[in-house]
Protein backbone atom coordinates (compact mmCIF):
# COMPACT_ATOMS: atom_id res chain seq x y z
CA UNK A 1 0.00 0.00 0.00
CA UNK A 2 3.23 2.35 0.69
CA UNK A 3 4.04 2.00 -3.31
CA UNK A 4 0.78 3.21 -4.09
CA UNK A 5 0.69 5.48 -2.41
CA UNK A 6 4.27 6.97 -3.33
CA UNK A 7 3.49 6.21 -6.58
CA UNK A 8 -0.25 7.76 -6.74
CA UNK A 9 1.33 11.31 -5.19
CA UNK A 10 4.35 11.47 -7.72
CA UNK A 11 1.61 11.13 -10.77
CA UNK A 12 -0.14 13.45 -9.17
CA UNK A 13 2.55 15.79 -8.41
CA UNK A 14 3.62 15.02 -11.87
CA UNK A 15 0.14 16.14 -13.04
CA UNK A 16 0.36 19.63 -11.71
CA UNK A 17 4.25 20.30 -13.01
CA UNK A 18 2.67 20.54 -16.92
CA UNK A 19 0.38 22.65 -18.05
CA UNK A 20 -1.49 19.47 -18.60
CA UNK A 21 -3.81 19.50 -15.47
CA UNK A 22 -4.91 22.67 -15.72
CA UNK A 23 -5.54 23.24 -19.17
CA UNK A 24 -7.73 19.78 -18.57
CA UNK A 25 -9.31 21.64 -15.11
CA UNK A 26 -9.93 24.82 -17.51
CA UNK A 27 -11.74 23.50 -20.06
CA UNK A 28 -14.06 21.05 -18.30
CA UNK A 29 -14.87 23.86 -15.82
CA UNK A 30 -15.86 26.32 -18.70
CA UNK A 31 -17.89 23.81 -20.26
CA UNK A 32 -19.88 22.50 -17.63
CA UNK A 33 -20.20 26.37 -16.38
CA UNK A 34 -21.66 27.12 -19.58
CA UNK A 35 -23.99 23.80 -19.61
CA UNK A 36 -24.56 24.61 -16.17
CA UNK A 37 -26.14 28.26 -16.97
CA UNK A 38 -27.69 27.44 -19.71
CA UNK A 39 -29.57 24.42 -18.22
CA UNK A 40 -30.55 27.17 -15.36
CA UNK A 41 -31.64 29.91 -17.73
CA UNK A 42 -33.98 26.97 -19.37
CA UNK A 43 -35.30 25.28 -16.58
CA UNK A 44 -34.90 27.76 -13.62
CA UNK A 45 -34.87 25.22 -11.62
CA UNK A 46 -32.80 25.09 -8.46
CA UNK A 47 -31.10 21.74 -9.10
CA UNK A 48 -28.03 20.16 -10.84
CA UNK A 49 -30.03 17.00 -12.31
CA UNK A 50 -29.79 18.71 -15.89
CA UNK A 51 -26.14 19.18 -15.44
CA UNK A 52 -24.82 15.74 -14.09
CA UNK A 53 -26.66 14.19 -16.82
CA UNK A 54 -24.76 16.23 -19.36
CA UNK A 55 -21.19 15.96 -17.69
CA UNK A 56 -20.95 12.37 -19.00
CA UNK A 57 -20.57 13.72 -22.33
CA UNK A 58 -17.78 16.08 -21.36
CA UNK A 59 -15.94 13.12 -19.91
CA UNK A 60 -16.10 11.42 -23.47
CA UNK A 61 -13.02 13.82 -24.20
CA UNK A 62 -11.68 15.27 -21.17
CA UNK A 63 -10.93 11.46 -19.44
CA UNK A 64 -8.61 10.47 -22.51
CA UNK A 65 -6.75 13.77 -21.74
CA UNK A 66 -6.41 12.44 -18.37
CA UNK A 67 -5.58 9.06 -18.66
CA UNK A 68 -3.23 8.92 -21.64
CA UNK A 69 0.36 9.51 -19.95
CA UNK A 70 -0.45 7.34 -17.52
CA UNK A 71 1.36 4.17 -18.15
CA UNK A 72 2.55 5.01 -22.06
CA UNK A 73 5.01 7.83 -21.24
CA UNK A 74 6.06 5.21 -18.62
CA UNK A 75 6.72 2.59 -21.07
CA UNK A 76 8.27 5.07 -23.65
CA UNK A 77 10.71 6.67 -21.13
CA UNK A 78 12.06 3.61 -19.53
CA UNK A 79 11.24 4.71 -15.98
CA UNK A 80 8.49 1.32 -15.85
CA UNK A 81 11.64 -0.72 -15.91
CA UNK A 82 13.15 1.10 -13.18
CA UNK A 83 10.20 0.73 -11.09
CA UNK A 84 9.61 -2.45 -11.72
CA UNK A 85 13.21 -3.26 -11.05
CA UNK A 86 12.85 -2.02 -7.84
CA UNK A 87 10.81 -4.03 -5.48
CA UNK A 88 7.45 -3.13 -6.51
CA UNK A 89 4.66 -5.04 -8.30
CA UNK A 90 2.44 -4.44 -11.44
CA UNK A 91 -0.93 -3.76 -9.60
CA UNK A 92 0.83 -1.27 -6.92
CA UNK A 93 1.81 0.52 -10.07
CA UNK A 94 -1.09 0.57 -12.01
CA UNK A 95 -2.97 1.05 -8.64
CA UNK A 96 -1.25 4.30 -7.92
CA UNK A 97 -1.77 5.78 -11.54
CA UNK A 98 -5.52 5.18 -11.40
CA UNK A 99 -5.37 6.94 -7.57
CA UNK A 100 -3.60 9.63 -8.87
CA UNK A 101 -5.92 10.16 -11.50
CA UNK A 102 -8.89 9.84 -9.77
CA UNK A 103 -7.87 12.37 -7.16
CA UNK A 104 -7.42 15.02 -10.03
CA UNK A 105 -10.70 14.48 -11.24
CA UNK A 106 -11.68 15.07 -6.99
CA UNK A 107 -10.13 18.22 -7.46
CA UNK A 108 -11.50 19.29 -10.55
CA UNK A 109 -15.14 17.91 -9.55
CA UNK A 110 -14.03 20.12 -6.07
CA UNK A 111 -14.30 23.23 -7.74
CA UNK A 112 -17.59 22.52 -9.64
CA UNK A 113 -19.36 22.96 -6.34
CA UNK A 114 -19.35 26.68 -6.99
CA UNK A 115 -22.49 25.93 -9.05
CA UNK A 116 -24.87 24.18 -6.16
CA UNK A 117 -23.67 27.02 -3.93
CA UNK A 118 -25.08 29.65 -6.18
CA UNK A 119 -28.21 27.24 -6.32
CA UNK A 120 -28.44 27.71 -2.03
CA UNK A 121 -27.47 31.37 -2.62
CA UNK A 122 -29.79 31.82 -4.95
CA UNK A 123 -32.97 29.45 -4.30
CA UNK A 124 -33.45 25.92 -2.00
CA UNK A 125 -31.97 22.82 -3.59
CA UNK A 126 -32.59 19.64 -2.45
CA UNK A 127 -29.56 18.90 -1.20
CA UNK A 128 -30.18 14.78 -1.59
CA UNK A 129 -29.80 14.72 -4.71
CA UNK A 130 -27.10 16.76 -5.46
CA UNK A 131 -24.93 14.26 -3.22
CA UNK A 132 -25.80 11.52 -5.20
CA UNK A 133 -25.69 13.77 -8.45
CA UNK A 134 -22.02 14.25 -7.70
CA UNK A 135 -21.45 10.57 -6.02
CA UNK A 136 -22.69 9.47 -9.31
CA UNK A 137 -20.61 11.58 -11.97
CA UNK A 138 -17.64 10.65 -9.16
CA UNK A 139 -18.46 6.99 -9.84
CA UNK A 140 -18.51 7.45 -13.30
CA UNK A 141 -15.17 8.95 -13.89
CA UNK A 142 -13.34 6.57 -11.86
CA UNK A 143 -15.09 3.85 -14.49
CA UNK A 144 -14.11 5.48 -17.63
CA UNK A 145 -10.62 6.63 -15.64
CA UNK A 146 -9.79 2.83 -15.38
CA UNK A 147 -10.85 2.42 -19.04
CA UNK A 148 -8.34 4.89 -20.07
CA UNK A 149 -6.17 3.32 -17.90
CA UNK A 150 -5.82 0.01 -19.50
CA UNK A 151 -5.41 2.09 -22.80
CA UNK A 152 -2.80 3.71 -21.84
CA UNK A 153 -1.15 0.30 -20.84
CA UNK A 154 -1.52 -0.98 -24.31
CA UNK A 155 0.75 1.82 -26.13
CA UNK A 156 3.83 3.94 -25.49
CA UNK A 157 2.60 6.60 -27.50
CA UNK A 158 -0.04 9.02 -25.88
CA UNK A 159 -1.36 10.22 -28.77
CA UNK A 160 -2.40 6.42 -29.62
CA UNK A 161 -3.57 5.94 -26.06
CA UNK A 162 -6.12 8.72 -26.23
CA UNK A 163 -7.56 7.79 -29.11
CA UNK A 164 -7.88 3.79 -27.48
CA UNK A 165 -9.20 5.81 -24.94
CA UNK A 166 -11.62 7.44 -26.74
CA UNK A 167 -13.09 4.86 -28.43
CA UNK A 168 -13.49 2.44 -25.53
CA UNK A 169 -15.98 4.84 -24.08
CA UNK A 170 -17.77 5.75 -27.34
CA UNK A 171 -18.45 2.17 -27.67
CA UNK A 172 -19.86 2.07 -24.19
CA UNK A 173 -22.25 4.59 -24.98
CA UNK A 174 -23.33 3.63 -27.93
CA UNK A 175 -23.77 0.21 -27.21
CA UNK A 176 -27.57 1.02 -25.77
CA UNK A 177 -28.46 1.46 -29.74
CA UNK A 178 -26.94 -1.67 -30.26
CA UNK A 179 -28.98 -3.92 -27.71
CA UNK A 180 -32.05 -1.66 -28.35
CA UNK A 181 -31.40 -3.10 -32.33
CA UNK A 182 -30.93 -6.57 -31.01
CA UNK A 183 -33.66 -6.96 -28.31
CA UNK A 184 -34.78 -9.68 -26.46
CA UNK A 185 -32.38 -10.98 -23.56
CA UNK A 186 -29.21 -10.38 -25.49
CA UNK A 187 -30.15 -6.86 -26.38
CA UNK A 188 -30.75 -6.32 -22.80
CA UNK A 189 -27.54 -7.75 -21.97
CA UNK A 190 -25.78 -5.32 -24.37
CA UNK A 191 -27.63 -2.18 -22.84
CA UNK A 192 -26.76 -2.98 -19.53
CA UNK A 193 -23.02 -2.42 -20.86
CA UNK A 194 -23.95 0.96 -22.05
CA UNK A 195 -23.17 3.82 -19.49
CA UNK A 196 -26.36 5.57 -20.39
CA UNK A 197 -28.29 3.31 -18.38
CA UNK A 198 -26.01 4.12 -15.63
CA UNK A 199 -26.21 7.41 -14.92
CA UNK A 200 -30.06 8.69 -14.97
CA UNK A 201 -31.42 8.29 -11.55
CA UNK A 202 -28.14 9.23 -9.28
CA UNK A 203 -29.42 13.03 -10.34
CA UNK A 204 -32.66 12.05 -8.87
CA UNK A 205 -31.48 11.10 -5.12
CA UNK A 206 -31.32 7.43 -5.93
CA UNK A 207 -28.56 4.81 -6.31
CA UNK A 208 -29.11 2.07 -7.70
CA UNK A 209 -27.08 -1.07 -6.84
CA UNK A 210 -27.40 -2.28 -10.40
CA UNK A 211 -25.42 0.97 -11.35
CA UNK A 212 -22.37 0.68 -8.80
CA UNK A 213 -22.14 -2.98 -9.82
CA UNK A 214 -21.69 -1.64 -13.16
CA UNK A 215 -18.81 0.97 -12.48
CA UNK A 216 -16.92 -0.96 -9.73
CA UNK A 217 -17.08 -3.82 -12.15
CA UNK A 218 -15.37 -1.15 -14.80
CA UNK A 219 -12.77 -0.05 -12.26
CA UNK A 220 -11.50 -2.99 -11.00
CA UNK A 221 -11.53 -4.58 -15.14
CA UNK A 222 -9.89 -1.59 -15.64
CA UNK A 223 -7.21 -2.05 -13.13
CA UNK A 224 -6.89 -5.95 -13.63
CA UNK A 225 -6.18 -5.56 -17.63
CA UNK A 226 -3.60 -2.86 -17.18
CA UNK A 227 -1.88 -4.64 -14.26
CA UNK A 228 -1.58 -8.09 -17.04
CA UNK A 229 -0.66 -5.58 -19.74
CA UNK A 230 2.32 -4.60 -17.95
CA UNK A 231 3.33 -8.49 -17.05
CA UNK A 232 2.77 -9.31 -20.51
CA UNK A 233 6.31 -8.25 -21.45
CA UNK A 234 7.09 -11.64 -19.27
CA UNK A 235 6.04 -13.59 -21.98
CA UNK A 236 7.01 -11.64 -25.40
CA UNK B 1 26.77 -12.82 -4.69
CA UNK B 2 25.27 -13.41 -8.14
CA UNK B 3 24.84 -17.02 -9.55
CA UNK B 4 23.87 -17.56 -13.22
CA UNK B 5 23.52 -20.80 -14.29
CA UNK B 6 22.70 -22.13 -17.82
CA UNK B 7 20.50 -18.81 -18.28
CA UNK B 8 18.89 -19.07 -21.92
CA UNK B 9 16.27 -16.32 -22.73
CA UNK B 10 14.41 -16.30 -26.22
CA UNK B 11 12.34 -13.78 -27.89
CA UNK B 12 10.06 -15.83 -29.81
CA UNK B 13 12.22 -17.83 -32.07
CA UNK B 14 14.98 -15.57 -31.76
CA UNK B 15 17.80 -16.34 -28.95
CA UNK B 16 19.00 -13.95 -26.94
CA UNK B 17 20.91 -15.64 -24.56
CA UNK B 18 22.21 -19.14 -24.81
CA UNK B 19 23.36 -21.04 -21.91
CA UNK B 20 25.33 -18.79 -19.88
CA UNK B 21 26.79 -19.39 -16.70
CA UNK B 22 29.08 -16.98 -14.59
CA UNK B 23 29.75 -16.21 -10.46
CA UNK B 24 30.64 -13.16 -9.78
CA UNK B 25 31.69 -13.03 -5.78
CA UNK B 26 30.78 -10.76 -3.26
CA UNK B 27 33.04 -7.27 -3.30
CA UNK B 28 34.03 -7.72 -6.75
CA UNK B 29 34.01 -5.85 -9.87
CA UNK B 30 33.03 -7.94 -13.35
CA UNK B 31 33.20 -6.55 -16.79
CA UNK B 32 30.23 -7.79 -18.95
CA UNK B 33 31.58 -7.41 -22.43
CA UNK B 34 30.47 -8.06 -25.70
CA UNK B 35 29.33 -6.24 -28.92
CA UNK B 36 26.04 -4.18 -29.29
CA UNK B 37 23.48 -6.89 -29.31
CA UNK B 38 25.06 -9.53 -27.43
CA UNK B 39 22.69 -10.11 -25.02
CA UNK B 40 24.54 -7.56 -22.04
CA UNK B 41 20.95 -6.09 -21.52
CA UNK B 42 18.86 -9.05 -21.42
CA UNK B 43 21.05 -10.29 -18.85
CA UNK B 44 20.94 -7.61 -16.55
CA UNK B 45 17.05 -7.72 -17.43
CA UNK B 46 16.80 -11.25 -16.06
CA UNK B 47 19.12 -10.74 -12.90
CA UNK B 48 17.30 -7.37 -11.85
CA UNK B 49 13.91 -9.25 -12.33
CA UNK B 50 12.53 -7.02 -14.98
CA UNK B 51 12.45 -10.26 -17.53
CA UNK B 52 11.93 -13.88 -16.25
CA UNK B 53 14.38 -16.67 -17.87
CA UNK B 54 13.13 -18.81 -20.70
CA UNK B 55 15.52 -21.47 -19.16
CA UNK B 56 18.42 -21.65 -16.20
CA UNK B 57 18.55 -20.17 -12.99
CA UNK B 58 20.19 -16.56 -11.76
CA UNK B 59 20.10 -16.40 -8.21
CA UNK B 60 21.53 -12.88 -6.40
CA UNK B 61 22.15 -12.43 -3.13
CA UNK B 62 20.57 -15.62 -2.16
CA UNK B 63 17.48 -15.12 -3.62
CA UNK B 64 16.35 -16.79 -7.03
CA UNK B 65 15.34 -13.98 -9.09
CA UNK B 66 12.28 -15.74 -10.48
CA UNK B 67 10.86 -16.79 -7.32
CA UNK B 68 11.69 -14.48 -5.27
CA UNK B 69 11.80 -11.63 -7.05
CA UNK B 70 11.07 -9.04 -4.45
CA UNK B 71 13.65 -10.14 -2.74
CA UNK B 72 16.66 -10.26 -5.11
CA UNK B 73 15.11 -6.90 -6.37
CA UNK B 74 15.52 -5.32 -2.71
CA UNK B 75 19.41 -6.39 -2.87
CA UNK B 76 19.94 -4.73 -6.41
CA UNK B 77 20.64 -1.12 -7.42
CA UNK B 78 20.43 -0.88 -11.45
CA UNK B 79 21.59 1.81 -14.11
CA UNK B 80 19.61 0.77 -16.95
CA UNK B 81 21.05 1.51 -20.66
CA UNK B 82 18.85 4.36 -21.00
CA UNK B 83 18.88 6.21 -17.52
CA UNK B 84 15.34 6.04 -16.25
CA UNK B 85 14.11 9.60 -15.18
CA UNK B 86 11.36 12.01 -14.26
CA UNK B 87 12.41 14.77 -15.84
CA UNK B 88 9.61 17.11 -14.55
CA UNK B 89 10.83 16.31 -11.32
CA UNK B 90 13.95 18.12 -9.20
CA UNK B 91 16.98 16.01 -8.55
CA UNK B 92 16.29 15.31 -4.87
CA UNK B 93 12.67 15.20 -5.19
CA UNK B 94 13.39 12.01 -7.87
CA UNK B 95 15.73 10.59 -5.53
CA UNK B 96 13.42 11.00 -2.51
CA UNK B 97 10.82 9.25 -4.31
CA UNK B 98 13.00 6.49 -5.09
CA UNK B 99 13.90 6.05 -1.78
CA UNK B 100 10.21 5.53 -0.88
CA UNK B 101 9.79 2.80 -3.48
CA UNK B 102 12.92 1.04 -1.95
CA UNK B 103 11.69 1.43 1.52
CA UNK B 104 14.68 2.96 2.69
CA UNK B 105 15.02 4.02 6.18
CA UNK B 106 16.17 7.63 7.59
CA UNK B 107 15.46 8.94 3.45
CA UNK B 108 16.81 12.26 4.00
CA UNK B 109 20.16 11.83 4.82
CA UNK B 110 20.66 8.57 2.41
CA UNK B 111 19.67 10.76 -0.39
CA UNK B 112 22.10 13.22 0.90
CA UNK B 113 24.83 10.54 0.53
CA UNK B 114 23.99 8.91 -2.22
CA UNK B 115 23.87 12.45 -3.94
CA UNK B 116 27.04 13.38 -2.46
CA UNK B 117 28.84 9.90 -3.69
CA UNK B 118 27.13 10.57 -7.01
CA UNK B 119 28.47 14.01 -7.16
CA UNK B 120 25.43 15.44 -8.31
CA UNK B 121 24.60 17.14 -4.94
CA UNK B 122 25.60 20.84 -5.97
CA UNK B 123 22.20 20.29 -8.50
CA UNK B 124 20.23 18.87 -5.93
CA UNK B 125 17.02 21.23 -6.33
CA UNK B 126 17.31 21.73 -10.42
CA UNK B 127 15.12 19.87 -12.55
CA UNK B 128 16.33 16.91 -14.28
CA UNK B 129 14.85 17.86 -17.80
CA UNK B 130 17.51 20.80 -17.80
CA UNK B 131 20.49 19.05 -16.42
CA UNK B 132 22.88 17.73 -19.03
CA UNK B 133 23.16 14.40 -20.27
CA UNK B 134 26.76 13.89 -17.99
CA UNK B 135 24.78 14.73 -15.02
CA UNK B 136 21.45 12.74 -15.75
CA UNK B 137 23.86 9.95 -15.49
CA UNK B 138 24.84 10.66 -12.21
CA UNK B 139 21.72 10.80 -11.36
CA UNK B 140 20.96 7.67 -12.46
CA UNK B 141 23.40 6.57 -10.85
CA UNK B 142 22.52 8.55 -7.64
CA UNK B 143 19.56 6.32 -7.75
CA UNK B 144 21.55 2.64 -8.32
CA UNK B 145 23.52 3.58 -5.21
CA UNK B 146 20.58 4.68 -2.80
CA UNK B 147 20.56 2.93 0.40
CA UNK B 148 23.13 1.26 -0.37
CA UNK B 149 22.47 -2.11 -2.09
CA UNK B 150 24.91 -5.01 -1.52
CA UNK B 151 24.67 -5.26 -5.67
CA UNK B 152 25.16 -2.99 -8.09
CA UNK B 153 24.46 -3.68 -11.81
CA UNK B 154 25.15 -0.76 -14.62
CA UNK B 155 24.08 -1.13 -17.69
CA UNK B 156 26.72 0.62 -19.67
CA UNK B 157 27.12 3.89 -17.27
CA UNK B 158 29.32 5.42 -19.34
CA UNK B 159 28.06 5.62 -22.41
CA UNK B 160 27.47 9.14 -23.39
CA UNK B 161 29.88 11.08 -21.05
CA UNK B 162 32.76 13.43 -21.89
CA UNK B 163 36.47 11.83 -21.66
CA UNK B 164 36.95 13.10 -18.01
CA UNK B 165 33.44 12.09 -16.67
CA UNK B 166 34.12 9.03 -18.01
CA UNK B 167 37.18 8.75 -15.69
CA UNK B 168 35.79 10.20 -13.03
CA UNK B 169 32.66 7.27 -13.32
CA UNK B 170 35.43 4.85 -13.80
CA UNK B 171 36.97 5.78 -10.77
CA UNK B 172 33.72 5.67 -8.75
CA UNK B 173 33.29 2.63 -9.79
CA UNK B 174 36.66 0.87 -9.05
CA UNK B 175 36.08 2.88 -4.99
CA UNK B 176 32.48 0.91 -4.92
CA UNK B 177 34.23 -2.30 -5.60
CA UNK B 178 34.93 -4.09 -2.44
CA UNK B 179 31.97 -2.77 -0.18
CA UNK B 180 29.52 -3.75 -2.86
CA UNK B 181 29.19 -6.56 -5.27
CA UNK B 182 29.42 -4.91 -9.20
CA UNK B 183 28.46 -5.95 -12.52
CA UNK B 184 29.02 -3.36 -15.16
CA UNK B 185 28.29 -4.25 -18.94
CA UNK B 186 30.41 -2.07 -21.82
CA UNK B 187 31.10 -2.40 -25.03
CA UNK B 188 34.28 -0.24 -24.34
CA UNK B 189 37.28 -2.05 -24.10
CA UNK B 190 39.83 0.18 -21.86
CA UNK B 191 36.93 0.51 -19.29
CA UNK B 192 37.29 -3.37 -18.61
CA UNK B 193 40.72 -3.07 -18.09
CA UNK B 194 40.47 0.10 -15.63
CA UNK B 195 37.54 -0.90 -13.32
CA UNK B 196 36.96 -4.50 -13.52
CA UNK B 197 39.06 -7.30 -11.46
CA UNK B 198 37.33 -10.15 -13.83
CA UNK B 199 35.68 -9.87 -17.77
CA UNK B 200 33.04 -12.55 -18.86
CA UNK B 201 33.01 -11.56 -22.85
CA UNK B 202 29.91 -12.22 -24.28
CA UNK B 203 29.18 -12.68 -27.98
CA UNK B 204 25.74 -13.51 -29.55
CA UNK B 205 24.44 -14.74 -25.92
CA UNK B 206 27.15 -17.33 -25.56
CA UNK B 207 29.83 -16.92 -23.02
CA UNK B 208 33.26 -16.87 -24.68
CA UNK B 209 36.12 -15.90 -22.19
CA UNK B 210 36.25 -14.84 -18.69
CA UNK B 211 39.43 -14.19 -16.81
CA UNK B 212 41.11 -11.67 -15.45
CA UNK B 213 41.89 -8.71 -17.92
CA UNK B 214 45.89 -9.83 -17.21
CA UNK B 215 44.76 -13.43 -18.03
CA UNK B 216 43.07 -13.25 -21.11
CA UNK B 217 45.75 -10.91 -22.25
CA UNK B 218 48.42 -13.42 -21.31
CA UNK B 219 46.21 -16.54 -22.41
CA UNK B 220 45.89 -15.00 -26.07
CA UNK B 221 49.21 -13.73 -26.83
CA UNK B 222 51.48 -17.02 -26.52
CA UNK B 223 54.28 -14.95 -28.80
CA UNK B 224 56.35 -11.57 -28.48
CA UNK B 225 55.11 -9.46 -31.02
CA UNK B 226 56.96 -6.37 -32.31
CA UNK B 227 56.06 -3.50 -35.02
CA UNK B 228 58.34 -2.41 -37.61
CA UNK B 229 58.54 0.67 -39.88
CA UNK B 230 60.81 0.63 -42.62
CA UNK B 231 61.46 2.54 -45.73
CA UNK B 232 62.16 0.34 -48.51
CA UNK B 233 60.36 -2.30 -50.82
CA UNK B 234 57.72 -4.12 -48.57
CA UNK B 235 58.60 -7.96 -50.31
CA UNK B 236 62.69 -7.44 -49.90
CA UNK B 237 61.99 -5.91 -46.51
CA UNK B 238 59.78 -8.66 -45.30
CA UNK B 239 62.26 -11.52 -46.88
CA UNK B 240 65.22 -9.77 -44.94
CA UNK B 241 62.90 -10.24 -41.68
CA UNK B 242 62.18 -13.50 -41.89
CA UNK B 243 65.65 -14.33 -42.51
CA UNK B 244 66.59 -13.04 -39.08
CA UNK B 245 66.72 -16.28 -36.29
CA UNK B 246 64.28 -16.84 -34.05
CA UNK B 247 61.27 -15.21 -36.06
CA UNK B 248 58.39 -16.96 -36.16
CA UNK B 249 56.15 -14.90 -38.58
CA UNK B 250 56.62 -11.78 -40.61
CA UNK B 251 53.04 -10.13 -41.17
CA UNK B 252 52.50 -6.89 -43.79
CA UNK B 253 50.53 -4.07 -41.98
CA UNK B 254 48.42 -1.68 -43.28
CA UNK B 255 44.71 -1.68 -42.81
CA UNK B 256 42.70 1.01 -42.82
CA UNK B 257 44.11 2.87 -39.78
CA UNK B 258 47.80 3.89 -39.91
CA UNK B 259 48.56 3.29 -43.51
CA UNK B 260 52.29 3.87 -43.70
CA UNK B 261 53.07 6.98 -46.22
CA UNK B 262 54.60 6.71 -49.68
CA UNK B 263 58.21 4.20 -49.93
CA UNK B 264 57.16 3.03 -46.21
CA UNK B 265 56.08 -0.22 -44.80
CA UNK B 266 54.72 -1.60 -41.62
CA UNK B 267 55.17 -5.47 -40.30
CA UNK B 268 54.27 -7.16 -36.80
CA UNK B 269 57.11 -9.63 -36.63
CA UNK B 270 55.86 -12.64 -34.19
CA UNK B 271 59.09 -14.19 -32.15
CA UNK B 272 59.59 -17.17 -29.81
CA UNK B 273 58.24 -16.02 -26.30
CA UNK B 274 61.57 -14.76 -24.48
CA UNK B 275 63.67 -13.77 -27.20
CA UNK B 276 63.99 -10.30 -27.28
CA UNK B 277 65.31 -9.95 -31.18
CA UNK B 278 64.94 -6.29 -31.22
CA UNK B 279 68.34 -5.80 -31.60
CA UNK B 280 69.35 -8.28 -34.36
CA UNK B 281 66.71 -7.14 -36.13
CA UNK B 282 67.37 -3.49 -36.44
CA UNK B 283 70.51 -5.29 -37.56
CA UNK B 284 68.89 -6.44 -40.60
CA UNK B 285 66.94 -3.39 -41.85
CA UNK B 286 70.23 -1.65 -41.45
CA UNK B 287 72.51 -4.80 -43.09
CA UNK B 288 70.19 -4.64 -46.13
CA UNK B 289 69.81 -1.62 -46.47
CA UNK B 290 66.88 -0.20 -46.04
CA UNK B 291 65.87 2.81 -43.70
CA UNK B 292 64.87 1.86 -40.16
CA UNK B 293 61.75 4.35 -39.35
CA UNK B 294 59.69 2.49 -35.90
CA UNK B 295 60.63 -0.78 -33.97
CA UNK B 296 58.57 -1.06 -30.44
CA UNK B 297 57.52 -4.19 -28.60
CA UNK B 298 53.41 -4.75 -29.80
CA UNK B 299 51.05 -5.82 -27.11
CA UNK B 300 48.01 -7.98 -28.28
CA UNK B 301 45.47 -5.36 -26.84
CA UNK B 302 42.40 -6.61 -24.99
CA UNK B 303 40.53 -4.52 -28.26
CA UNK B 304 42.39 -7.35 -30.49
CA UNK B 305 41.21 -10.30 -27.96
CA UNK B 306 38.22 -9.14 -28.18
CA UNK B 307 37.90 -8.75 -32.04
CA UNK B 308 39.12 -12.04 -31.91
CA UNK B 309 36.99 -13.90 -29.76
CA UNK B 310 33.75 -12.06 -31.08
CA UNK B 311 34.79 -12.61 -34.53
CA UNK B 312 36.38 -15.92 -35.11
CA UNK B 313 33.68 -18.32 -34.82
CA UNK B 314 31.59 -15.76 -36.97
CA UNK B 315 27.42 -15.98 -36.45
CA UNK B 316 25.63 -17.31 -38.97
CA UNK B 317 23.52 -14.53 -38.46
CA UNK B 318 26.46 -11.75 -38.16
CA UNK B 319 26.20 -9.55 -35.09
CA UNK B 320 28.03 -6.21 -35.91
CA UNK B 321 31.35 -6.03 -33.90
Amino acid sequence: MKNVWAVAQRELRSYFLSPLAYVVIALFLALSGYLFALILANGRQASLQGLVQNVSVLYLFIVPAISMRLLAEEQRTGTIELLLTNPVQEWEIVTGKFLASVLLVMVMLGLTLLFPLFLYVFGSPDTGPIITGYLGILLQAAAFLSVGLWASSLTQNQIVAAIIAFALLLILWLSDNLGQFLGGTVGSIVSYTSVINHFQSFPQGVIQTNDVIYYVTLIVAGIVLSTLSLQSRRYR
Amino acid sequence: MIRVEHLTKNYGPRVAVADVTFDVDKGEVLGFLGPNGAGKTTTMRILTGYLPPSGGRAEVAGFDVATHSLQARANIGYLPETVPLYPDMSVRSYLDFMGKIKDIKDRRRQVDRAMEKARIAHRAADQIGKLSKGLRQRVGLAQALLGDPPVLILDEPTSGLDPRQIIETRNLIKSLGGEHTVVLSTHILPEVAATCSRIVIISNGRVVAEDTPENLDRRLKGAESIAVTVRGPREQVKTALKGVPRVLSVETEGGADGRPANGLASFTVQSEVGADIRESLAKAIVNGGFGLMELRPAHLSLEEIFLQLTTTDAPADGVAV
